[in-house]
């Protein structure tokens, strides 16, 4: 893993990356007792680029990510990662970046590294420093994350998702709370991953910061995957929400 | 990485959470104490009374306080959802287990070893039968109250009320090994009774109750 490469912030898709799907979703279905969250979803996500989820509140975006993590199991129909059916042989190529931090706020950023890196087997410090350097923060810093700005706070928690080097990456506002400098950083060093052929899905009420980085845009409402573009949808262009479509 | 090693870091991380924070320790303490202080008011005891009640008052207490620690092992893993970022892992299950099982059994340990000398003295207690069986008890006993707890705390996190829902699910199922350590204690303090019977009830239900609930944690971690 390495993060350290040349600016990759130019658009979209690496011919050379592997195009075969890295997730495939055979209607699937989710429903909380009389609210379908997820209805009949079927599609296919090609391994090497950038997918970014979109969506207004309660489109199912977050409850699709957790699914395809194996964190909620679907009601109905199959997911497959790696066309690898069962989610928990997958767990060690899959890094998942949640909405809360995931992290211990009495640790600070290195410790918390070093522990979850340990439940992947990871014994040596480098991949930690290696991680937390890639987002920004000083492997050295030994304040608690208790006393992290919200910023820092995301950071440390993609880097806890980039520990192992995971071939996926699953990760869920990403960008919330953080300024728009240090979302442009983050954005950039996703686009590095990309173009070392990893497959990264970020779900994101902020479509416009990966406008020329995202090599799709998927759109979710009411439970459905509504549109899938290569550009940014023009009705997301200002932050306006998608067009709710039904299938 | 191995289940012990994995079990190993897990535990460092619960002991330093736990030494940084404090939260369980000072509460069982507390409320330990607490309890000692108010029976002692109440009730008044000479020597040979107390030989006959301490037993049922000790274990009472250690079980109350040690819900307090059972309760703060899981709400830690519940802020920021912690908990998600061990279950999208490939770390195995039971790992999480016997670490969170082990700390709150160092945890309960520290509160027995600080709380036993409070007892002597306020109940004036003096053991007739042989001291050392009470470590024996305190061991087996210990282990009984942290191996449901830790378990029955998992399984009560994601409910509403889950600091209630606790001894509701937990106190019903100890009272074979609550009736036990209870029994052996007394037996030993005033020497009469069947010590040993009761020490190998304790036995049969940690070993019972430990492997029901090794074969049954991963459903419950993994439950939505």
């Amino acid at each position: 893993m390495s993060f350290s490469s040349a600016a990759a912030n130019s658009p979209t898709t690496n011919s050379s990356q592997p195009t075969s799907a890295a997730v495939t979703l055979s209607h699937v279905s989710k429903i909380f007792g009389r609210f379908a969250a997820l209805r009949d979803v079927s599609a296919e996500f090609a391994a090497g680029k950038l997918h970014a989820i979109l969506g207004d509140n309660g489109a199912g975006k977050t409850t699709l990510l957790r699914a395809m993590v194996g964190l909620s199991q679907p009601t109905r129909g199959t997911i497959s990662l790696l066309g690898n059916a069962d989610l928990r042989a997958a767990t060690a190529e899959i890094g998942y970046m949640a909405h809360p931090t995931l992290l211990y706020e009495e640790m600070s950023g290195m410790e918390n590294l070093r522990y979850f890196a340990a439940l992947y087997g990871i014994r040596d410090h480098q991949p930690c420093e290696r991680a937390i350097s890639a987002v920004g923060l000083d492997p050295a810093l030994t304040r608690r994350v208790g006393q992290y700005s919200q910023g820092m706070r995301q950071r440390l928690s993609l880097a806890r998702a980039l520990v192992h080097d995971p071939k996926i990456l699953f990760l869920d506002e990403p960008f919330s709370n953080v300024d728009v400098v240090s979302a442009r950083e983050m954005v950039h060093v996703l686009a590095q991953m990309r173009d070392l052929g990893k497959t990264i899905f970020i779900v994101t009420h902020q479509a416009a910061l990966l406008e020329g980085v995202a090599d799709e845009f998927v759109c979710m409402a009411a439970g459905q995957i509504s549109a899938r573009a290569r550009e940014l949808p023009s009705s997301l262009e200002r932050g306006a929400p998608p067009a709710r479509t039904t299938l | 990485m191995s289940l012990g090693e994995i079990t190993r870091v897990s535990l460092a991380k619960d002991l330093r959470l736990e030494w940084r924070s404090k939260d369980a320790i000072n509460s069982m303490l507390f409320f330990a104490l607490l309890v000692v202080v108010i029976f002692s008011f109440s009730f008044d005891p000479t020597a040979e009374e107390s030989r006959h009640i301490a037993g049922g008052i000790v274990w009472v207490a250690f079980l109350f306080a040690a819900v307090v620690a059972l309760n703060q092992t899981w709400a830690r893993e519940l802020r920021n959802q912690v908990l998600d970022a061990y279950r999208v892992s490939p770390a195995p299950a039971n790992a999480l287990f016997i670490s969170k099982a082990v700390g709150n059994f160092i945890f309960v340990a520290v509160l027995e070893a600080l709380m036993a000398p409070l007892f002597m003295v306020f109940y004036n207690l003096r053991s007739i039968g042989p001291a050392y069986q009470l470590v024996v008890v305190a061991v087996l006993a210990t282990w009984a109250l942290v191996a449901n707890g830790t378990f029955f705390a998992a399984m009560s996190i994601r409910t509403r009320s889950r600091e209630v829902m606790l001894p509701l699910i937990l106190f019903p199922i100890s009272i074979p090994a609550l009736l036990a350590m209870v029994s052996a204690t007394t037996a030993i303090l005033t020497g009469e009774g069947a010590y040993r019977f009761w020490v190998v009830l304790l036995v049969v239900y940690d070993v019972v109750f430990t492997t029901v609930c090794l074969l049954l944690f991963e459903t419950v971690l993994h439950a939505e």
